[in-house]
């Protein structure tokens, strides 16, 4: 291997391990919005989704996803790289076909983690997971198909990326507006938890929310400038941009609420971080850090007025999965048609003097996912439900998941909380 | 002056202070607390070994209230709190000796 392969492969697997840091990072952000009754319920929500996902990927995913293209750039041949067959090469003289393989494996982790937000403290554990096997199938691996695989020589890829030529540099279409509209559509079909808009559903835990706040970002270096799949000046590029967006919106997001409410938050602080983030995915390989920066600024702001939508329209999206990662998604792969700068990527944006092409591109690809995505998971939550039950029943989700679900409470906090009784193993012990 | 004192199930706290608001209650203190009576605890599993945990959390209720206000709030309560299962919980009604108002010295009604 050339010292350039090399240090290209040093940085996928970092990179790689960074963004499987988002899952636990993810767990602690969300975990931390719940109410107490319900933490671990959402984690395992995340830690589930990580291990079927992944299974799922290497088992049929990533033949969908990265396989040769079966019909108009839709979906790749599902039997051609099944159970990774044919990717293990450890003579490899590049970059190693299996890494981008797992990389992108990581990439359907979260984005399915990430619509688990939409439907907290409600969803019964098993057809969650069933659901994230699904979906990874039927909905993300088509659409990774769209955008992210790319022709060369001997193989054809998806629409978007070759025909289209949608500009999507980590995932704002795959991964964020995806897994928005996914949420918007699981949280109508599954319906508001009891209570909602009603009694108070404060985050218990702000701290852990920070935390996971910290946590993301930290993994979303992997996930942005890991996209250049090398270690290379494109790659510090979307490094930068994603410290900057990141840091711009969080302060619009606070400069919102300073003004809205009177007071800039935490919670707001998080968010913010958060929104940025989540816009700049796919523009972080396509603009300039002035442009990153401004990419934040609108997520912060657009996203912090955003997440009120939920009670006007009363779709109880429980954690705003819509309201950052759809709204956000949005912002960031049109700004794309305003702000690509031909600096950093093949075409300008119509502020760089490229005119209204590269707009017009953008929201088709922003579109086409929305509708595929939100019609998909509305089809297959409903049939889950129906069949398997998606929802707990009424009594459970009062008195909490964790218990009823999981057999754990996540605080045992009173000297006398654990209530008597010996512990003892299997059932039919003392009682 | 009696004092009423009702233990619940913590869900149902906001509907049964929605009910109490509306008769006119103007303060009460909440205690987080728990306990149990015939609903039974429950079966927590840590790495394979069971606890069986016998006490429920419930939220406690105190409102120091005159006389006849007693039967009306206890009822409204009731009617709140209710949902038909075993884990409901109590209310009782308790006689006061006098009440103080800190910040002014008041006592009596007056005080409530």
């Amino acid at each position: 291997m050339n010292p350039t392969a090399a240090g290209d492969t040093a940085w996928l697997l970092t990179s790689s391990a960074l963004v499987l840091l988002m899952a636990p990072g993810l767990a602690f952000f969300y975990g931390g919005m719940v109410r107490a009754k319900s933490v671990l319920n959402m984690m395992m929500m995340v830690f589930g989704a990580l291990a079927v996902v992944t299974v799922v990927w290497v088992i049929v995913g990533y033949s969908i996803a990265f396989g040769d293209d079966v019909v108009g750039g839709l979906f790749g041949d599902p039997t051609q790289y099944l159970f990774f067959d044919g990717l293990v090469d450890v003579e490899s003289v590049e970059l190693p076909t299996i890494l981008f393989a797992i990389f992108q494996g990581l990439f359907a982790v979260i984005t399915v983690a990430l619509i688990a937000g939409a439907i907290a403290d409600r969803t019964r554990f098993g057809t969650w997971l069933v659901f994230c096997a699904v979906w990874t199938v039927l909905v993300y691996a088509p659409v990774a198909h769209w955008i992210f695989d790319f022709s060369s020589d001997g193989h054809v890829g998806g629409w978007m990326a070759n025909q289209l030529h949608a500009l999507d540099f980590a995932g704002g279409t795959a991964v964020e507006i995806n897994s928005g509209a996914a949420g918007l559509a699981a949280a109508l079909v599954l319906g508001q938890r009891l209570g909602f808009g009603r009694e108070p559903m404060k985050p218990h835990n702000l701290t852990l929310v920070m935390i996971g706040a910290g946590l993301l970002w930290f993994g979303w270096f992997g996930f942005n400038a890991g996209s250049a799949l090398g270690a290379n000046g494109l790659a510090a590029v979307a490094f930068v941009n994603t410290l900057l967006a990141g840091c711009t919106g969080l302060l619009a997001w606070l400069a919102v609420e300073r003004v809205r409410d009177g007071h800039a938050t935490s919670f707001g602080a998080a968010s913010g971080a958060v929104a940025g983030l989540v816009a700049i995915t796919p523009s972080c390989g396509t603009v300039t850090p002035l442009g990153a920066m401004v990419i934040g600024i609108a997520a912060g702001a657009i996203c912090a007025v955003a997440v009120g939508l939920k009670y006007r329209f009363g779709y109880d999206d429980s954690l705003d999965v819509v309201g950052v990662h759809l709204v956000g998604g949005l912002v960031g792969t049109i700004l794309i048609g305003f702000l690509a700068s031909s600096d950093v990527t093949s075409v300008d944006g119509l502020l760089y003097g490229g005119g209204a092409d590269q707009l017009g591109k953008q929201l088709v690809a922003a579109g086409a996912t929305l509708v595929f995505s939100f019609t998909m998971t509305a089809a297959i939550v409903w049939i889950l439900d129906k069949t398997m039950g998606f929802r707990v029943d009424a009594d459970h989700e009062s008195s909490g998941v964790d218990l009823v679900i999981h057999a754990e409470t996540a605080y045992d906090l009173h000297a006398a909380a654990g209530g008597g009784g010996r512990p003892h193993f299997g059932g039919g012990g003392p009682n | 002056m009696k004092m009423i004192t009702a233990v619940i199930r913590p869900h149902r706290w906001e509907t049964v202070r929605e009910a109490l608001e509306l008769l006119g209650v103007t303060g009460m203190t909440l205690t987080e607390v728990s306990g149990y009576g015939r609903q039974k605890g429950h079966t927590e599993v840590y790495r394979g070994a069971e606890y069986d945990v016998l006490l429920v959390p419930k939220v406690r209720i105190e409102i120091v209230t005159e006389d006849p206000e007693v039967d009306q709030i206890v009822e409204t309560i009731r009617n709140s709190a209710a949902t038909g299962k075993i884990g409901d919980g109590k209310i009782w009604v308790s006689p006061i000796e006098s009440v103080h108002r800190v910040r002014t010295g008041e006592s009596g009604a007056a005080a409530i």
